[in-house]
C-alpha cells in the first residue's frame, strides 16, 4: 500500500512539475528561447513572496496574486529589454544571456538572503492536513490542492491560447512572425505577453513549492529547471496536455524510485527522461514536433 | 607553407599567394616557446601561494579552451562540462586508491573522460542547440548522482586523495603547477592543430552553413563527435589536476567538482575573452583571474560581476575582448585561417582581409 | 484624384551586397489597380515587401497619403492601411481558417469588411471555418490569405504573386473577387508573373527587369511587343532599352 500512496503522491507532484514546465515550454514554443534562468525565476517568486509577506503581513494565500502580478510585469519588462536584445543576436547569445541571468540571480539571492533555506510559513496544519481513502491511502489536502490548481491553470491557459485575442496572436506569432506583423501585430509586444504568462505561471509554481518545502537559492537550477525540462521532453512539445503528462510521468517515476531507495528518487526521474529521449524523442504525447 | 612569388612587372602574371598568416609564423612559434619557458620557470621565482593561484588559472584556461572549442567552433553549447571535470577527478582518485600514482592517473583521467564522452554524446547528439545545453546539464547531474551512490569512493561526501603522502608541500605545488601547465599547453596546442587540420576546415564549413557543408559531403555528426570527445578529454585532464591540487575529490553541486559553477566560469572566461578565437580563452582567463583575486573577499560577487560582464559583452561586443582587438588590428597569434595576398601586397600592410 | 495614395520615389534596395532595386519610382492613385510585372528575380516582390515594411531601403522614400512612411515599422503600416497578402500565402498553419481571419482582424481599422462579409465573398469557407489552415489546398489558402488582409480594412492592398503555384482556373476564380474589393474602396497594388492576367485586371502597370523600370503605362497604351521587350530586356527598333547597361 505504501506503493499506491507513493504513486498518488508522485501524480500530485507531477502537477506541480507540469506547472513549472509550462513557462519553459511556452517560451520555447513561441520564441524559440530556452530560458536557462527559468528555475531561478520560481525561486525569485518565492523570495518576493517572503518579502511581500514580511512587509504587508498579508496571509500567504493573498500574497500569491501579488507575487504573480509582480512576476508577470517582470517577465514583460525583461523580455522587451534583455531577452529581446539577445533573441535578435541569435540562439547562442540567447543561451549565454539566460545562463548569465541564472548565475546572477542565484548568486545575487545568495548574497542577499544567504544560502539558508526559507519557508513560506502557512502553518504546519495546513500543509499536513490529509484525508484518507479507505484505510490505507492518505492524501494530503495541500498536495491535492496544488494539483488541482495546476490543472486549472493549464486548462485556463489552453482556453486563453485558443480563444482570446492575444492567445491567438501568441500562436500566430509563434507560427510566422512576419505574417503576424503584416496583420498589424507588434511581435515584440506579443513576445512580452507570452513572457509575462510564463513568468506568472512559474511564480504560482514557485509559491506553491515554497509553501510545501523550503526554498533556497540553488534550488532553481538543481531541481526546478532540470525537472521542468525533463517534463517537457517526456511529454513532448506543442501541447499543454503533453506537459501535464510529462510532469505526471516524472513525478510518478521519482516516487517509485524513492520507494525503492530514498537516494534513487531524482535518478529514477532522469532515467525515465533518458529512456524517452532515446526511444521516443518527440515525447509521449506530441505529434512529432522537432526538439 | 609560402609559395614563392616571382617578381614580374605585370600583376596578372603573379601566381596567387596563399599563406596561413600575414606575419611570419615562425616568429609567433618562437614567441610561444619563450612564453612557455618563462611560465615554466615560475615556481623557482614565486612562492607556493602564488603558484597555487596560477594552478587555478591554468585549470580554468584548459577548461575555457575546451568550452570555446565546443561553442565557438562546433556550435555546441554545453552546460554540463563539469561532468567530465568530475569524471577526470575520479579517474585520478580511483587508481590512486589502488596504488597508481596520481601523476600517471592524469593519463587515465584524459582517456577515461574521452571514453565516457561516447555514450553521453549518443544520448544528446540529436538535440538542437538550446535543448542540447540543458540535456548536458541533466547528464552532468546523472553522472554525479550515480557516483554519489558509490560509497567506496566516498559517496556524497567525497574522498581524500591517497598516494601523495610524504611529498614536500612546496615541491608538490610546483609539480602540480608543471602538470597543469603541461596540460594547458597541450590543450591549447591540441585545439590549434585540430583547427588547422581537415577537421578544422570541416568545422568552419559547418559553422558558416551547416546545410551547405552537409551537402558537400562533410560528416557533420562525426566532426561534432570528435570535438565533443576532445573537449571531454581536456576537461578530464583538468579534473585530474584539480583532484591533485585539492588532494581529494568532493562531488556535489555547491563548490563540488560537479558544480555548474565550473561551466559558468569557463563559459564566461570564453565569452569575455572572445568566443571563436584561440586567443580568446587566454585573455578571458586572465580577466577572470584578475576579477576573482580582486573580489576574493566578496565570494559571490565575482560570479555576479562575471555574469554581468559576460551578458554585456555578449550583447554589445559579442566577439569579446580579443575578437574586437583582432577585428581592428588584424592580429592572429594562432592563425588557423588562410590569407590571400592581393597582387603587390607586402607583408606588414593592413589592407587585405584575412579569410578565416 | 490628383494626389497619389501611395508614392514611391527613387527606391534603392539591397539584399546584402546585391542591389535588388535601382531607383524605382511609382505612384498609385485611389481606386487603381496597379500591376508590377517582370520575370523572376526582377525585384517585384522585393519592392512590395519594402513598401510593406519588411525590408529597409538603402535610399529613397515611400509616401502614403502624404505621410513619409519609409521608416515606419511593418505593423504600423498595416494599421495605417497598407496591408499585404504575402508571396506564398503565409497563413498561420497551426491556426484554423477562422482563427487566421480573426488574427487579421485583430488590429483592423473600421470599414465595411468583416469576417462574415469574407464568408459571403467565399461561401465555401463557412463550412470549413474550423479546419486547420495547413490542411487547405493552395487555392483555398490563397483565398483565406486575401480574406485575412481584407478584414483589416486596408486602403491599399498589396497582392504578391497571387497566381504562384496555382492552376490557371483557380487563379481566374480568385481574380474574380477583385471587383468586389475595389467596390469597397480599396486600392490595389499587385505583383503578377502572369502577364496576360495582369493586363486583364490592371488600370496601370510597370515592368521591372533586374531592379530597373523598363516600361510604364496603361494596358491600352502598351503593345504586346513592347511588353515582351521590357520583360525580357531585348532592345528593339522603337528605342526601348534593355535594363542591363542603363
Amino acid at each position: 500500500m505504501a506503493w499506491v500512496n507513493a504513486i498518488i503522491q508522485g501524480l500530485l507532484t507531477g502537477g506541480l512539475y507540469a506547472l513549472f514546465a509550462t513557462g519553459l515550454s511556452l517560451l520555447f514554443g513561441v520564441m524559440k528561447v530556452v530560458n536557462l534562468a527559468h528555475g531561478d525565476l520560481a525561486i525569485v517568486a518565492g523570495y518576493i513572496g517572503v518579502g511581500v509577506i514580511a512587509i504587508s503581513h498579508l496571509p500567504v494565500l493573498w500574497s500569491i496574486p501579488v507575487v504573480v502580478a509582480a512576476m508577470a510585469v517582470l517577465g514583460y519588462v525583461l523580455q522587451r529589454s534583455v531577452i529581446q536584445a539577445a533573441i535578435s543576436r541569435g540562439e547562442l547569445i540567447t543561451l549565454i544571456v539566460t545562463f548569465g541571468l541564472s548565475i546572477i540571480i542565484e548568486n545575487g539571492l545568495q548574497q542577499f538572503f544567504t544560502a539558508n533555506s526559507r519557508g513560506l510559513g502557512v502553518g504546519d496544519s495546513f500543509i499536513t492536513a490529509s484525508f484518507s481513502i479507505g484505510s490505507q491511502i492518505t492524501v494530503a489536502w495541500f498536495n491535492l490542492a496544488v494539483f488541482v490548481v495546476a490543472v486549472v491553470v493549464l486548462v485556463g491557459l489552453q482556453q486563453y491560447l485558443s480563444y482570446a485575442k492575444y492567445g491567438r496572436l501568441i500562436r500566430a506569432v509563434a507560427d510566422d512572425r512576419e505574417a503576424a506583423q503584416l496583420s498589424g501585430a507588434d511581435y515584440r509586444h506579443v513576445f512580452g505577453i507570452a513572457a509575462a504568462i510564463a513568468f506568472g505561471t512559474v511564480a504560482i509554481a514557485g509559491m506553491a513549492d515554497g509553501m510545501v518545502t523550503t526554498i533556497s537559492p540553488t534550488l532553481g537550477t538543481d531541481t526546478i529547471l532540470l525537472f521542468a525540462f525533463c517534463a517537457v521532453v517526456i511529454g513532448g512539445l506543442g501541447s499543454l496536455w503533453g506537459t501535464l503528462v510529462g510532469g505526471i510521468v516524472l513525478g510518478v517515476a521519482q516516487a517509485i524510485g524513492a520507494q525503492v531507495n530514498p537516494s534513487y528518487e531524482t535518478l529514477a526521474g532522469y532515467a525515465v527522461f533518458l529512456l524517452v529521449l532515446v526511444i521516443r524523442p518527440q515525447g509521449l504525447v506530441s505529434q512529432g514536433a522537432e526538439l | 607553407m609560402t609559395e614563392n612569388a616571382t617578381a614580374s612587372p605585370r600583376s596578372e602574371d603573379l601566381p596567387l599567394k596563399v599563406t596561413r598568416s600575414r606575419r611570419n609564423v615562425a616568429w609567433s612559434g618562437l614567441g610561444a616557446l619563450i612564453v612557455i619557458g618563462v611560465l615554466f620557470a615560475f615556481p623557482y621565482y614565486v612562492g607556493p601561494g602564488t603558484t597555487g593561484i596560477l594552478i587555478q588559472g591554468l585549470i580554468i584556461l584548459t577548461l575555457a579552451s575546451m568550452w570555446n572549442l565546443l561553442a565557438g567552433y562546433a556550435g555546441l553549447v554545453s552546460v554540463g562540462q563539469q561532468a567530465f571535470l568530475g569524471l577526470g577527478a575520479y579517474f585520478v582518485l580511483i587508481p590512486a586508491m589502488h596504488g597508481i600514482s596520481p601523476w600517471a592517473g592524469l593519463f587515465i583521467a584524459t582517456a577515461g573522460a574521452a571514453v565516457c564522452a561516447l555514450p553521453l554524446w549518443w544520448l544528446v547528439a540529436r538535440l538542437r542547440l538550446g535543448y542540447f545545453a540543458i540535456a548536458t546539464w541533466v547528464l552532468a547531474s546523472v553522472v554525479m548522482l550515480i557516483i554519489e551512490q558509490i560509497s567506496s569512493i566516498g559517496g556524497g561526501t567525497g574522498e581524500p586523495l591517497p598516494g601523495l603522502v610524504g611529498y614536500d608541500g612546496a615541491v608538490l605545488t610546483a609539480d602540480t603547477y608543471w602538470a597543469a601547465l603541461t596540460i594547458a599547453v597541450l590543450a591549447i596546442g591540441g585545439v590549434y592543430f585540430l583547427l588547422r587540420s581537415r577537421v578544422g576546415l570541416m568545422l568552419t564549413a559547418i559553422r558558416d552553413d551547416e546545410q551547405a557543408a552537409r551537402s558537400s559531403g562533410v560528416r557533420v555528426g562525426l566532426a561534432r563527435l570528435l570535438v565533443f570527445v576532445v573537449a571531454a578529454a581536456g576537461c578530464g585532464a583538468a579534473g585530474g589536476v584539480l583532484a591533485i591540487q585539492q588532494l581529494g575529490v568532493t562531488p556535489g553541486t555547491s563548490g563540488g567538482v560537479f558544480s555548474v559553477q565550473w561551466t559558468a566560469e569557463m563559459a564566461f572566461a570564453v565569452i569575455i575573452g572572445g568566443i571563436g578565437t584561440i586567443e580568446g580563452p587566454i585573455v578571458g582567463t586572465v580577466v577572470y583571474m584578475v576579477l576573482q583575486q580582486t573580489l576574493q573577499s566578496y565570494n559571490v560577487w565575482y560570479l555576479i560581476s562575471l555574469g554581468i560582464v559576460a551578458i554585456a559583452i555578449a550583447l554589445f561586443a559579442r566577439r569579446g575582448l580579443w575578437g574586437t582587438l583582432d577585428e581592428r588590428f588584424n592580429i592572429r597569434l594562432f592563425p588557423v585561417g588562410y590569407h590571400l595576398w592581393a597582387p603587390g601586397e607586402r607583408r606588414g600592410r593592413r589592407r587585405a582581409h584575412p579569410v578565416s | 484624384m490628383s494626389t497619389p495614395l501611395l508614392e514611391v520615389s527613387n527606391l534603392v534596395v539591397h539584399h546584402g551586397q546585391l542591389r535588388a532595386l535601382s531607383g524605382i519610382s511609382l505612384a498609385v492613385y485611389p481606386g487603381e489597380v496597379y500591376a508590377l510585372i517582370g520575370a523572376n528575380g526582377a525585384g517585384k516582390s522585393t519592392l512590395l515587401r519594402t513598401i510593406a515594411g519588411l525590408h529597409h531601403p538603402t535610399s529613397g522614400t515611400i509616401a502614403y497619403d502624404g505621410r513619409d512612411v519609409t521608416r515606419l515599422r511593418p505593423e504600423k503600416r498595416a494599421t495605417a492601411g497598407i496591408v499585404m497578402v504575402p508571396e506564398g500565402r503565409r497563413l498561420f498553419p497551426s491556426l484554423s481558417l477562422e482563427d487566421n481571419l480573426k488574427v487579421g482582424a485583430s488590429y483592423a481599422r473600421s470599414g465595411p469588411w468583416t469576417i462574415d462579409r469574407v464568408f459571403e465573398l467565399f461561401p465555401w469557407m463557412t463550412e470549413r471555418r474550423g479546419q486547420r489552415a495547413a490542411q487547405l489546398s493552395g487555392g483555398e489558402q490563397q483565398s483565406v490569405a486575401i480574406g485575412r488582409a481584407l478584414v483589416a480594412n486596408p486602403r491599399v492592398l498589396l497582392l504578391d504573386e497571387l497566381s504562384l503555384g496555382l492552376a490557371p482556373v483557380i487563379v481566374q476564380r480568385i481574380y474574380e473577387m477583385l471587383p468586389r474589393v475595389l467596390d469597397s474602396g480599396i486600392t490595389v497594388l499587385l505583383v503578377e508573373q502572369d502577364v496576360s492576367q495582369a493586363l486583364r485586371v490592371a488600370t496601370r502597370l510597370q515592368c521591372l527587369l533586374e531592379g530597373r523600370t523598363t516600361l510604364e503605362g496603361t494596358p491600352a497604351e502598351v503593345s504586346r511587343e513592347q511588353v515582351e521587350a521590357a520583360y525580357f530586356g531585348v532592345t528593339d527598333g522603337n528605342g526601348i532599352t534593355d535594363g542591363i547597361d542603363a
